[in-house]
């Protein structure tokens, strides 16, 4: 991986894609990437759509642009694909992931998409069952480590565990059931 | 040793403050440095520092206790941005005047009107005849290394100045990066104990006055040290710069050239844009186009003699200003550089662009479009808005 890869996460205000890219980025970091997250910042109310980015590279990374063009599209939030247009720039070898019950196939159709691959995996379900809400951030990052082979998984789940003890030291089932969450869903996503 | 870690630009800051561990730091909120500020009131709660923290009820009064604060001896920190900055512009040339080293986080953003947060250089270009050194940072690495080695330039005795380091609002001060960290007993070896002032409020063997009226008889006179301390001060900055590439391998200096030394044509910029910058000159340089970059680091004190001869050689160079001066001849950048010239015998065709107003995106096709320019640098107009719709 000389190149840098980009990634844009697309979620509502609370649900966790400015820290689910963070997250990501610190996990990437720990294992010797060259990282950057940032979120978009625009209207921050909860419920209104925002994007969060990273970039991933074995290189040095002085770009400080905006993304564009990004190598990879998360969407935490299915009903955001009816009023953002989620696949802006992504090239033909680019990878979208969706949170949703549907299969890649019916996601494919739905957004128009001819090349890519795409990828979806019931991250809202799968939190509801380990972690108890619906906070399809952390399964995501599962999925996203599945599908773009960016990162070991074990490592990534080693990393984000110390990371989440810093943030919950006082709810510990809170780290467990996310763990179980990332697992869960690297193992559940599909694509096509 | 130092340690790889990912901050933002706003906790490289904090980290470098708490490292630091000031005597007080005087500050207000506001966007996009709150966090600062925030992290730091958090080690002062936690007991991490040592620092008395005074929260005012503006950035007047920041700066204002600042002042306070530094001319008793004590080593002083604060963090501002855009307006609160333009809020503290009253009390800066106070703090440059009597000579008090005060070392300030400030993050670079627009001012109103209209209401705007995001990132341009106006705050802080506007503050610049105050007398205070400004060090601008493409990275949260270079905030962080540029703020600690801030506190020993201010000190030093043939400085004695307030220093600001600036990073560039969101685009890195909310930016997660790598960077690398060193060590706190590092960190304080490098600053060297506790500030030794010349004077201080609180010795009584040696009683001073502080901030008195001076009228036409002796006020020139107290005023022309800042500018003799001001030239002095480029020594100093890179001296302290020699021994941090020493002690922790990261070199600085007054400016960085990037593939400058053969450059044909080439831009000069500050911050954040010269990283976005460097990844075009690298696509350039494979097209066999001879393109570089002169990344002004310090702009106050200016150093014109050294860019000058720096810039000698190169055919064609764009000033990017992510300001304006609005006097309708180019931005502050521009205006600096081409006085600097001016003496020159072998100087480049100028161009200037004023860009990335309030947050304005500035990315590599803008970049590739200068360049292109520059290629023809004869037929452009001198001063030319980029990235604005007509």
């Amino acid at each position: 991986m000389d190149s840098t890869v980009e990634i844009r996460w697309h979620g509502r205000g609370g649900q966790g894609a400015k820290t689910a890219a963070l997250l990501f980025g610190e996990a990437a970091l720990s294992l010797g990437k060259n990282i950057q997250a940032f979120p978009e910042y625009g209207p921050e109310r909860m419920g209104a759509p925002v994007a969060s980015f990273n970039r991933i590279s074995s290189l040095p990374i002085t770009l400080h642009c905006s993304i564009t063009s990004p190598n990879i599209v998360i969407v935490l939030d299915p009903t955001l694909m009816e009023t953002v247009d989620v696949t802006a720039g992504l090239p033909a070898d680019g990878l979208i992931i969706v949170n949703t019950k549907d299969c890649p196939a019916d996601i494919r159709k739905k957004l128009q998409l001819r090349g890519g691959k795409v990828f979806t995996v019931d991250a809202s379900g799968i939190s509801k069952e380990t972690i108890g809400r619906d906070i399809p951030n952390t399964p995501l990052m599962g999925a996203l480590v599945k599908a773009s082979g960016l990162l070991p998984i074990d490592s990534m789940i080693k990393d984000t565990e110390e990371k989440l003890k810093k943030k919950f030291a006082s709810k510990p089932e809170v780290i467990k059931g996310n763990l179980a969450a990332i697992r869960r869903a690297y193992n559940e996503v599909i694509g096509e | 040793m130092s340690k790889v870690v990912a901050r933002t630009g706003n906790e490289a800051m904090a980290e470098a403050m708490r490292q630091i561990n000031p005597d007080v730091v005087a500050a207000y909120p506001i966007t996009p440095a709150t966090e600062i500020v925030m992290i730091f009131a958090k080690y002062v709660a936690d007991g991490l520092v040592d620092t008395n923290f005074v929260a005012v009820e503006s950035e007047h009064s920041a700066m204002s206790a600042c002042v306070g604060a530094s001319a008793t001896g004590a080593r002083v920190m604060t963090g501002t941005s855009s307006q609160g900055l333009c809020l503290m512009y009253e009390i800066l040339p106070i703090a440059a005047a009597l000579r008090l080293p005060i070392v300030m986080c400030d993050v670079n953003r627009a001012i109103s009107g209209p209401i705007n947060i995001h990132c341009d250089h106006s705050d802080t270009m506007a503050a610049r005849d105050f007398g205070w050194l400004q060090i601008f940072s493409e990275d949260s690495q270079e905030a962080y290394d540029s703020l600690i080695q801030a506190i020993r330039i201010a000190e030093d005795p043939r400085v004695h100045l307030p220093t600001m380091v600036t990073t560039d609002g969101f685009i890195i001060s909310h930016c997660l990066d790598r960077i690398e960290i060193v060590e706190d007993k590092e960190v304080k070896e490098f600053i060297g104990g506790d500030r030794k002032a010349a004077n201080s409020l609180l010795d009584v063997k040696k009683p001073v006055s502080v901030g008195l009226l001076d009228l036409q008889d002796y006020y020139f006179e107290h005023r022309l040290p800042v500018a003799e301390a001001m030239k002095n001060s480029k020594k100093v900055i890179l001296e302290v710069a020699e021994e941090f590439a020493k002690k922790f391998g990261r070199k600085y200096g007054l400016y960085e050239g990037y593939k400058l030394d053969d450059a044909e044509i080439a831009i000069v910029a500050l911050g954040s844009t010269c990283g976005t910058a460097k990844v075009v000159i690298d696509e350039l340089r494979a097209k066999g186009i001879k393109a570089g970059m002169l990344k002004i680091r310090v702009f106050r004190p200016f150093p014109a003699e050294e860019i000058a001869q720096a810039l000698a050689n190169v055919k064609a160079v764009a000033v990017l200003d992510r300001s304006d001066m609005w006097a309708g001849q180019g931005g502050q950048v521009f205006t600096e550089i081409r006085s600097a010239l001016f003496e020159a015998v072998k100087k480049p065709q100028l161009l200037n662009y004023i860009y990335g107003l309030g947050g304005r995106e500035i990315d590599q096709p803008m970049l590739r479009s200068v360049f292109t320019a520059l290629q023809s640098a004869e037929k452009q107009p001198l001063v030319q808005y980029l990235g604005v719709r007509e």
